[in-house]
């Protein structure tokens, strides 16, 4: 097959995200000075949400969360406000431990374990000791933001390999009400950190092309082609291939994610480009053109922003205060009209909303885009 | 350039009689009237319609653009050749400044409704061009012209990323109207719409504009609506470039051709919210040139060389490996060149409220497969634009030679 790139790809490596092996300075143990070793221990049941430890030192903190229930559960890493998320994992089946690793400032903080993946959870406070290992001053601030989020690139990562690995077993299986149901669950965590998902040659477009950017003789595969198979065709007859590729591409995706270099303007940028993958494919309509789970993208791109933003909001508090206030406001109000399209643990089909919806949900993501498109230049000049 | 001062109809009036002056002599002639001209009067002046080559094509650019493309509604021949003769009677009367029909707009009969529809009542011809093209579709088996459908009309291949709306793409027939004023142009259509109504039905349209002569420096190359100088690096007007690029040559086949052009349109909308988000670095980046100046990345003139083996301190290419300018241009294509002739357009609202607009992409060439398609393969495939672009319409069509004094549309074709 004659290979060829995809555009999100070539964007991306104007973006100079580096890969171990090519950059300099890059140790193997997966770079940027995370520590997977010495992991804090996690285990939810129903009813408890049990830590090995309740502080450690700042920095680098693994949490190895093990599921001792009998239903999927979550664990999250809250600010000490308890509203801000500074990390989860999600959907962790019984007896699986899934690892959440996360950059923590010297302070407190609230840890959660939820059974059913429903409601507060089980919370209890977290304390992280001494000082910040990190340089002091804004490059301290960037760099400690970058290792956030690629520690909660690694754990969606982590998730999307887990929730691939269960949409191949369906497809393979012919079950194809639970290969749908699992679909726009999965994709949400490639959504969230599609920048960086999309910056290894031509991964993006093996795993996420739809019909009309491959060229006449090359073989259309990924989660488009069996969201046709599932929706259009009604059939996953001669997908086993396709799905098998799928892992496979997956697991090569999360092995090149583990050794991926990220820079704060990266990050940054990369809300940005979450953002116009929103205003480009998921308000019009056209990323899932079958199935018409758009709005799953949609909330997991803003979701990818979001963190993004999240990760520098003390650099932008400290240097444009105007800009933060702008952007709470911003996240919130799309946040606010989103939201009001969901339905269990979802949202309604594309198909669902009337023009005058669609409208407003675009008036507002380019009310937050504009003045995101300003954080990369506030946060590193 | 130092050609000899000669009107172009004076000249086109030689070439008609003598057949001994060269194809190529005669676009020559219409660049030196129009640098002669001033604004003004270039804007209002007439261009001629005759020719050994269709006007509209190497003729300076005029500011508007009317494009229609049609479908043949008739199956019976003789109407469509009748109708190519009606047609070309017309657009010699409207490119001279003139209303269709022996009553005009108001000296017929009172009682029936009047030749020409009349908007372009006091206006001058406005460098109104007229050209005609045809589409692959035209030689099925309604003609009969299956045998003299030129190979270098085949169809376009899918390029990647390509979502195009079949109701505004392709057509039997196109005609190409540009004018210095956009009523005329329309004037222009509207006639022969109307004339061709039974015959011919529009297909689809586009509108497109230019920045207005003398409004600003003339001389200066357009911008296009993501804010570059678009059309710096255009084909060379001159032989042996014409007949290299542009002009079908007597060993391409389809002898009915020669001296014809094949002419590309592609409907190119912009997500100009969305690029607008982009920093100025990013944006420069992109395309390789710098936004200020049209100055490839680099330079500081906007005709300088394109310099693609230049590299800074750091060793990175000083313009980007996937630049629009690097990936486009002919050193990187087999030398493949085209004339670029596209319009920008603006349509109003989508239907998220976003502005619907960009670049109505023109290219005349001599030989698509050998000159767009493998262009915009490449364009597709790496082109760090195509995330702020959408091709939602495309066009291929033959356009026939010039027009003798006594000729009409497609002579060579169905004479």
């Amino acid at each position: 097959m004659p290979s060829f790139v995809h555009v999100g790809s070539v964007r991306r490596s104007l973006l100079a995200v580096v890969v171990c092996g090519v950059a300099a300075g890059c140790s193997s143990s997966g770079g940027g000075g995370v520590n997977y070793s010495g992991a804090i221990t996690v285990s939810s049941t129903a009813d408890a949400c049990t830590l090995s430890a309740t502080s450690g030192p700042a920095g680098p903190t693994t949490f190895a969360v093990k599921n001792d229930g009998s239903e999927a559960t979550e664990f999250y890493v809250y600010a000490a406000d308890g509203q801000r998320i500074i990390a989860e994992v999600e959907n962790i089946g019984p007896a699986i431990t899934r690892e959440l690793t996360v950059v923590l400032e010297p302070g407190t903080y609230e840890t959660a374990c939820k059974p059913g993946m429903v409601g507060d959870g089980i919370r209890a406070p977290f304390t992280a000791t001494g000082t910040s290992t990190a340089p002091s001053g804004n490059a301290a601030a960037l760099a400690a933001a970058a290792d956030e989020y690629k520690a909660w690139v690694a754990t969606e990562a982590a998730a999307l390999l887990a929730g691939t690995n269960a949409f191949v077993t369906a497809v393979k299986d012919g079950d194809q009400a639970k290969a749908k149901a699992l679909y726009a669950a999965t994709r949400v965590h490639w959504e969230r950190i599609e920048p960086v998902a999309e910056s290894f040659g031509d991964l993006d477009p093996r795993l996420d092309a739809r019909e009309n950017d491959v060229e006449p003789g090359d073989d259309w595969t990924g989660w488009h082609r069996i969201e046709k198979a599932l929706w259009l065709d009604e059939s996953v007859d001669g997908m086993n291939p396709i799905a098998d590729q799928m892992l496979a591409d997956t697991e090569e995706l999360i092995a090149k994610i583990a050794t991926v270099e990220l820079t704060a303007d990266q990050v940054t940028n990369g809300a940005k480009e979450l953002l116009d993958e929103v205003a480009n494919g998921k308000v019009t309509g056209e990323e899932e053109r079958y199935s018409h789970t758009d709005l799953w993208d949609f909330q997991a791109n803003i979701d990818g922003a979001k963190k993004a933003y999240d990760v520098v909001t003390p650099v932008v508090a400290a240097k444009d205060p105007a800009l933060k206030a702008t952007l709470d406001a911003t996240f919130a109000d799309l946040q606010e009209s989103l939201d009001l399209y969901r339905v269990g643990e979802g949202f309604v089909l594309y198909t669902e909303l009337t023009d005058a919806q669609v409208k407003e949900l675009a008036a507002k993501v380019e009310a937050l885009s504009e003045p995101l498109s300003r954080l990369t230049v506030t946060v590193v000049t | 350039m130092t050609a000899p001062t000669v009107s172009r109809r004076r000249l086109l009036g030689l070439a008609a009689g003598g057949a001994a002056l060269g194809v190529a002599g005669v676009g020559t002639a219409a660049v030196v009237v129009s640098q002669e001209a001033s604004a003004s009067s270039q804007a209002e002046a007439a261009i001629a319609f005759e020719g050994a080559h269709q006007a509209g094509i190497v003729t300076p650019q005029q500011d508007r653009l009317h494009f229609v493309a049609f479908d043949v509604t008739t199956t019976d021949p003789a109407e469509l050749w009748a109708l190519l003769k009606e047609w070309t009677a017309a657009a010699r009367r409207l490119t001279s400044g003139l209303p269709v029909g022996s009553g005009g707009a108001v000296d017929g009969l009172p009682d029936a409704p009047p030749d020409d529809t009349g908007e372009s009542i006091g206006l001058p011809p406005a460098g109104l061009t007229l050209t005609i093209g045809f589409g692959a579709s035209l030689f099925d088996d309604r003609f009969g012209l299956a045998a003299q459908k030129p190979a270098a009309l085949a169809d376009l291949p899918h390029f990647i990323g390509d979502n195009l709306d079949l109701a505004i793409s392709g057509g039997d027939l196109c005609l190409q109207a540009c004018a210095y004023d956009e009523q005329v142009a329309l004037h222009a259509v509207r006639q022969l719409a109307r004339i061709g109504a039974g015959v011919v039905n529009p297909r689809w349209a586009q509108l497109g504009y230019l920045r207005s002569t003398g409004v600003g420096d003339s001389a200066a190359t357009p911008r296009n609506l993501i804010g570059f100088k678009d059309g710096t690096n255009n084909l060379e007007l001159t032989p042996p470039s014409t007949e290299a690029h542009l002009w079908a040559q007597p060993e391409d086949g389809a002898g009915w051709m020669v001296g014809g052009s094949y002419l590309v349109s592609r409907r190119i909308r912009m997500t100009i919210e969305v690029w607008d988000r982009t920093s100025l670095k990013e944006q420069e980046a992109i395309i390789g040139r710098h936004k200020g100046s049209g100055a490839p990345l680099g330079s500081g003139e906007e005709r300088a060389d394109l310099d693609f083996d230049a590299v800074d301190s750091a060793g990175q290419p000083v313009i980007p490996t996937a630049a629009h300018v690097r990936l486009a241009h002919p050193s990187n294509n087999g030398d493949a060149r085209l004339q670029r002739r596209g319009y920008n357009f603006a349509d109003g609202i989508d239907r998220v409220g976003r502005m619907d607009a960009g670049l109505f992409f023109l290219a005349y060439q001599r030989d698509p497969r050998k000159q767009f398609v493998p262009v915009q393969t490449q364009l597709s495939r790496l082109d760090i634009l195509n995330e702020y672009i959408k091709h939602g319409s495309s066009g291929l069509f033959a356009c026939p030679p010039g027009v003798s004094a006594s000729g009409y549309w497609g002579e060579t074709l169905f004479g």
